[in-house]
């Protein structure tokens, strides 16, 4: 059961998570989550009960008027945006500690447990919380089915989607919603501090594989979901861990995984191109030094001491080698001689190189 | 009051007054969100050092918990650099995977440590007055004064040493740069002191109110002054004042010491926000309802010149020319004719002869586009207000 929660939070999370990166609000998530703690602190002070929903709905508001006062801090004021969300994070995190202390002291005996908003614990988690979550996430599933095309326009070219007639403000309204409401529901498993990383992580992952739109949303969600799964697994196999830390390590491994091997813009990849593309280029270097020494003379495949090359840039043993290998050139003792084979493709080169210098 | 009493407001203003300063730079350069990052991730730096040393304010603690600031920052860049993610991206992938770490090693080792998740997150300034120095049977007070007092004496003596440096590199880095201050050790110097900084206060006000500490008083001044030095000594005045008025706060409410000063702050802010005079809220909107006006004026009076028919000039024609709803028209046509810009007869409207002037100078200056020259007709708008 907790296992299908954190699961279907993660995918959720994944989901959403890569609007959020996407649109530069990575960090939006960190400050919502700290920002829905007075709505929880509020929400328990009206109605006196631990109902979830009454909670849930507390939160979903503080995180939006959260929300909405880093935009107003931003586009009305000279703050910057990051002054903005660390404002909002810290002082409405303030807010909701002092009244959850001032609960605490209360005669009323119902309060405990409101911590686990904190840090969250995932083993709190019933049925109806998972039933909520799946309800969510089809929601917002569905939400994201009927107006993908507008997001998609809106994530890329706001400017644009807003001369083609759409109204940028519902869109932008609803796709934040949805966000705040993902992070406030996440908020009860993993806790506030680990909340932003729940978000980011999966996107993060995901981004590195594509540059299309719909399967980084999927890839976050699958990722999302696994390391729900994993994390649920791992911290329920060792005593006293808590699930959030353990699940977002897990995805942090996604996040450290696909930046060192995916493909396209993986660290080792982009690490071995860099490497071929020198090796390329310190080849061509020594055989057009090559070219220009043997066109001085008559007889192209007249041999040279290795001797010359010595002084010229670009030259080694190993791209003599390398130069031997592919036949361009002829080596006899210490004497090298260019290949026609060699001459011709230099000369090529020569010319190409030319052409793009003018 | 009794002493523990003075003694912990004592600490909340030294302590204050500590994360105010780093915390101004922090907010010019644009960096808060690294005070955010580093009060999370130094959580391992702390956990570690204290299964070494088994004491939290120990020096060696706080200088592996510093050494951790800096290596999130470092790491953060390194992700950067890369190009794989956003700037802020990064520090959000960061430290909420150093703060697990820092949790997952409390809880492997539950046993031996007597260490808090809520203590390290929230911190308690109230035990803060327990926890004394004694050499050899003398009381020196509590431990939290000593050591959050030594980081902001040696704050403010590298604030006082390099302020020519810190404020040029801060503003104009490629200017410092050109003047020999490398940028990278004033930047890892702003970043040592800032992680140091957040170790010390970290134990008496927690991970996310050092935040609050730090970031809150500068922008609160931010909003009412773009001088470095007022700068510097308003985020440190708020800083004290909000750490004393949260601390009586606290003891009204029987609640988070913490919490109460970040009510205050918060408090603060929000006045600053609305109410500040050139960059408040209210006088931000005020300024744009303005400024729409002065355009509107332009549009109507450039509308009166252009066209010579009645039928154009006619009141009750101007909102269906221009397309303004009725209230803004009756508006603009009294803010022009109360400047004498227009005459009105039989319902047509006429330019005089200052408001054919003004009009074809203000047509000169759209035409021109010169820059200059609009900042001169701004002036010149703002004898219109009124």
């Amino acid at each position: 059961m907790i296992t299908l929660g954190t699961a279907i939070l993660g995918a959720v999370c994944g989901m959403l998570g890569s609007f959020a990166v996407l649109r530069k609000q990575s960090l939006l998530g960190d400050a919502i989550s700290h920002a829905a703690l007075p709505g929880i602190a509020i929400a328990f002070l009206i109605t006196e009960t631990k109902n979830s929903y009454a909670i849930l709905i507390g939160a979903l508001i503080s995180g939006l008027i959260g929300t909405f006062w880093i935009r107003g801090m931003v586009s009305k004021t000279h703050l910057k945006s990051d002054t903005a969300l660390g404002l909002v994070l810290s002082l409405f995190f303030g807010v909701g500690m002092l009244l959850l202390t001032y609960i605490q002291k209360q005669p009323n005996a119902n309060q405990a447990g409101l911590d686990k908003y904190l840090f969250g614990q995932a083993a709190t988690l019933l049925v109806s919380d998972v039933w909520l979550l799946a309800i969510v996430g089809v929601i917002s599933l569905l939400v994201l089915a009927i107006f993908w095309k507008e997001l998609k326009l809106l994530l890329f070219d706001p400017d644009y989607t807003k001369t083609l007639g759409f109204n940028i403000k519902f869109l932008d309204l609803l796709i934040t919603t949805f966000i705040v409401l993902a992070i406030v529901l996440g908020l009860q498993t993993v806790g506030v501090v680990l909340m932003s990383a729940m978000l980011l992580a999966p996107a993060a992952a995901a981004r590195q594989w594509t540059n299309r739109l719909w399967v980084m949303v999927v890839l976050a969600a699958i990722f999302g979901a696994f390391s729900g799964v994993f994390g649920t697994a791992i911290s329920a196999s060792t005593n006293g861990l808590s699930t959030g830390p353990v699940i977002v390590l897990v995805a942090s491994f996604f996040v450290l995984v696909s930046f060192i091997f995916s493909p396209e813009r993986g660290i080792l990849f982009k690490q071995i191109r860099k490497y071929k593309n020198r090796k390329a280029l310190k080849l061509f270097k020594t055989l057009s030094v090559m070219y220009e020494i043997a066109q001085t003379h008559n007889d192209v495949s007249r041999p040279h001491a290795i001797k010359i090359l010595n002084n010229f840039l670009g030259y080694s043993v190993n791209t003599l080698k390398e130069l031997e290998d592919q036949e361009l050139i002829k080596i006899d003792g210490q004497m090298w001689s260019m290949t026609t084979e060699g001459y011709n493709k230099a000369a090529q080169l020569f010319n190409q190189n030319m052409e793009t210098n003018e | 009051m009794s002493s523990a009493q003075i003694e912990i407001q004592l600490i909340a203003t030294i302590v204050a007054a500590a994360c105010a300063l780093p915390g101004v730079f922090l907010v010019l350069r644009k960096m808060a969100l690294i005070s955010d990052a580093i009060s999370h991730s130094i959580l391992p730096g702390i956990v570690v050092g204290f299964f070494i040393t088994q004491d939290l304010a120990s020096p060696v603690n706080i200088l592996l918990a510093a050494l951790t600031g800096v290596i999130t920052v470092v790491l953060v860049e390194f992700i950067q650099k890369t190009g794989l993610v956003k700037e802020d991206t990064a520090i959000g992938l960061v430290f909420p995977a150093m703060f697990s770490v820092g949790v997952i090693l409390i809880a492997l080792n539950a046993n031996d440590v007597h260490l808090d998740i809520d203590a390290v997150l929230l911190g308690e300034l109230a035990f803060a007055p327990f926890d004394r120095i004694l050499i050899k049977g003398t009381d020196l007070g509590p431990k939290a004064l000593w050591v959050v007092g030594l980081i902001l004496l040696i704050t403010l003596i590298l604030l006082i040493t390099f302020y020519k440096e810190i404020k040029v590199s801060t503003f104009d880095q490629g200017l410092a740069a050109a003047l020999g201050f490398s940028p990278v050790v004033m930047h890892y110097g702003l970043m040592s002191v800032a992680s140091v900084t957040t170790v010390g206060a970290f134990d008496a006000v927690g991970a996310i109110l050092v935040v609050a500490l730090m970031i809150a008083p500068a922008a609160t001044v931010y909003l009412l002054t773009n001088d470095l030095k007022k700068l510097l000594v308003g985020a440190v005045g708020i800083g004290v004042l909000s750490a004393i008025s949260g601390y009586w706060v606290a003891h009204w409410l029987d609640a988070s010491i913490a919490g109460a000063i970040t009510t205050v702050l918060g408090g603060l802010f929000l006045l600053a926000y609305l109410f500040a005079p050139n960059k408040g809220l209210f006088s931000v909107l005020y300024r744009q309802k303005q400024q729409r006006k002065e355009v509107m004026l332009l549009t109507f009076l450039l509308h009166i010149q252009n066209h010579y028919e009645e039928e154009e000039r006619h009141v009750n024609h101007l909102n269906e020319h221009i397309n303004w709803q009725e209230v803004k028209a009756k508006s603009v046509l009294d803010l022009a004719s109360k400047n004498n810009m227009i005459a009105i007869k039989n319902g047509v409207i006429e330019l005089t002869e200052k408001g054919q002037v003004f009009t074809s100078k203000a047509i000169q200056y759209i035409t021109d586009n010169e820059r200059s020259e609009i900042e001169g007709m701004k002036d010149e708008l703002f004898l219109f207000r009124g």
